[in-house]
């Protein structure tokens, strides 16, 4: 596990949510520090996906969805949630990748260059270099820097997630957000996405939720584990598989429960 | 399990797949009185009307001698009322299907907008007809020409257009628009960088569908005063000298294929019904053409679509 400086790249102070009347997520008070991975776990609905797309504004799509509370990005101290940012703005920041692979009906290299299109870019050479960056970022090159026009539909699953991955990449991202990225994968893709994220972390901070608890252990530095919209407990990877201090994450963690 | 009962249970399987067998012939059946009645029809006409069928017949002008008749005008007229039908039905109603889909809030205002383009779909189109001789007729002084019988056709099909506009970005699986909006999209780029190129086939199908209808309406172009002799053709659109465009053909009286063929039935000489029946072969086979352009286009957009 690599150490050095911790520092926090988004701080999530007394964050409450509501799906109009409904109250998913309940005072969460949770730090995601910087180039590290953090796994949200925890039973099904207890809200991690709910808290994971409040990193990119993703509930703001759908009317009668209501934030309290505030996730404070650093260096420059933005607060995701507040109304007055704009959830374009946070979205270009932070990048997202789906639970089941959702490539473009278009070319590799198009659904690659979408996010740097949206961003206005035209010039053909910055185009080409950065989807071979993004593509090499997500051990996909060599498999497809020769048929780059094929349609992204002619990949394999593991492969249309990796595309995905780069898609998200191609943006220089600050936050990269995962939602079960392995969930709709066959074990050997699973374990390339695994090894993808344990690279990745190098040059960007990774908030990943899963419902494999060994993926978890695997994977992350940090874990967090949440139910019924609560945070119950967030710690080092280790502390919370070896020596959790609540006794609902050990009932969680030993398979006692959920 | 006993041997009674499995042998009940094999007499249960029989009769249920009796009825499976039941209904599939039914359904072809159906499906072949349908089919065969369009075969008839068209069998009756090109029988009647294939001979007639000349490189004369498509580039004479009406006649009152059958022989000499031909129906250049109303082929050209034709022709023409498509294109200012198309070009005013699919902008129109691909906006505002799109608008109702994606920007619409759920509110009474969106509901009226639906309601009444509901109510459009069931309009009589001598109704049609009698709206456009008010208001692009007259009102508008658009008078009786190629402009407003395209305009009132692009609003007989507009609620066709926009249903099938509507079912078609429907079907859009919502993680695609999630995935381009997670990525920065505005609103308009998710529309019109993906809602709109993958729901194309849809919209296609809406306007052969609504196409097709329009070329076969009557009443409403009667209703406008399209001329049933007409022994010219309209301005051409392009012209000699400068700005070598000219949008005259616009203002023009005209004549329709249909308009062509109910006179010449209306006619005592069975020579003209015989002309009648070349004309009616002729505007099937332009419908049918067009459907064909339109399902191959379709065929070539959807290859790239897999959902």
């Amino acid at each position: 596990m690599a150490t050095g400086a911790l520092s926090v790249k988004a701080q999530t102070k007394a964050l409450n949510f509501y799906y109009v009347a409904f109250h998913a997520l309940k005072g969460i008070n949770m730090p995601l520090y910087e180039k590290k991975v953090t796994a949200l776990i925890g039973p099904s609905g207890c809200g991690k996906s709910t808290y994971l797309r409040c990193f990119n504004r993703m509930h703001d799509l759908y009317a009668g969805n209501r934030y309290e509370g505030e996730i404070k990005l650093y260096p420059d101290d933005t607060n995701l949630l507040d109304a007055q940012v704009d959830p374009i703005e946070v979205r270009m920041r932070i990048s997202m990748v789906f639970q089941k692979p959702n490539p473009f009906p278009k070319s590799i290299f198009e659904n690659v260059a979408y996010g740097l299109r949206v961003r206005g870019e035209r010039k053909a050479s910055v185009l080409d270099e950065k989807v071979e960056i993004a593509l090499r970022g997500a051990a996909l090159w060599d498999e497809v820097k020769d048929r780059l026009k094929d349609l992204a539909f002619n990949l394999s699953g593991g492969q249309q997630q990796r595309l995905c991955i780069a898609r998200a990449l191609a943006t220089d991202p600050e936050i990269l957000l995962f939602d079960e990225p392995t969930s709709a994968l066959d074990p050997i893709a699973t374990a390339s996405i695994e090894e993808l994220i344990a690279d990745l972390k190098s040059k960007l901070t990774i908030l990943i939720v899963t419902h494999n608890m060994q993926q978890a252990a695997r994977v992350s530095d940090y874990t967090a584990y949440m139910y019924l919209g609560e945070l119950i407990e967030f710690d080092a990877t280790d502390t919370i598989f070896i020596k959790p201090k609540n006794k609902a994450t050990e009932d969680y963690i030993t398979g006692r429960f959920g | 399990m006993d041997r009674n009962a499995v042998q009940e249970m094999r007499e249960l399987i029989a009769r249920h797949k009796r009825w499976d067998l039941i209904f599939a012939c039914v359904g072809l059946l159906c499906l072949s009185v349908a089919a065969l009645t369009f075969v008839a029809l068209v069998v009756d006409m090109a029988i009647d009307g294939a001979p007639r069928l000349s490189w004369d017949f498509f580039t004479n002008f009406p006649s009152r001698h059958p022989a000499q008749a031909g129906i250049l005008s109303a082929w050209v007229g034709t022709t023409l009322v498509m294109l200012v039908t198309a070009a005013a039905a699919i902008p129109v109603g691909v906006a505002g299907a799109v608008y109702l889909e994606e920007y619409a809030p759920n509110n009474w205002f969106t509901a009226i907008i639906e309601i009444n383009i509901t109510n459009l779909a069931g309009v009589p189109s001598i109704v049609y007809g009698l709206l456009a001789l008010g208001l692009f007729v007259y009102t508008f002084g658009l008078g009786q020409s190629i402009l407003s019988a395209g305009l009132t056709l692009g609003l007989l099909i507009l609620p066709v257009v926009i249903v099938a506009t509507r079912e078609a970005i429907r079907s859009i699986p919502s993680v695609i628009r999630e995935a381009a909006y997670a990525l920065g999209a505005t609103k308009w780029q998710s529309t019109w960088d993906h809602v709109l190129p993958y729901s194309l086939p849809g919209i296609l199908t809406g306007v052969i569908i609504g196409m097709a209808r329009a070329i076969g309406e009557t009443a409403p172009i009667i209703t406008i005063g399209a001329l049933t002799f007409i022994a010219f053709l309209p301005p051409a659109p392009v012209t000699a000298q400068f700005p070598f465009l000219s949008l005259e053909w616009l203002m023009a009286p005209f004549t329709v294929m249909p308009i062509q063929m109910f006179n010449w039935t209306s006619r005592p000489e069975a020579a003209f019904h015989q002309n009648a029946a070349a004309a009616g072969l002729v505007l099937l086979l332009m419908t049918l053409s067009m459907n064909a352009l339109a399902i191959y286009i379709r065929y070539r957009l959807r290859k790239r679509i897999k959902w």
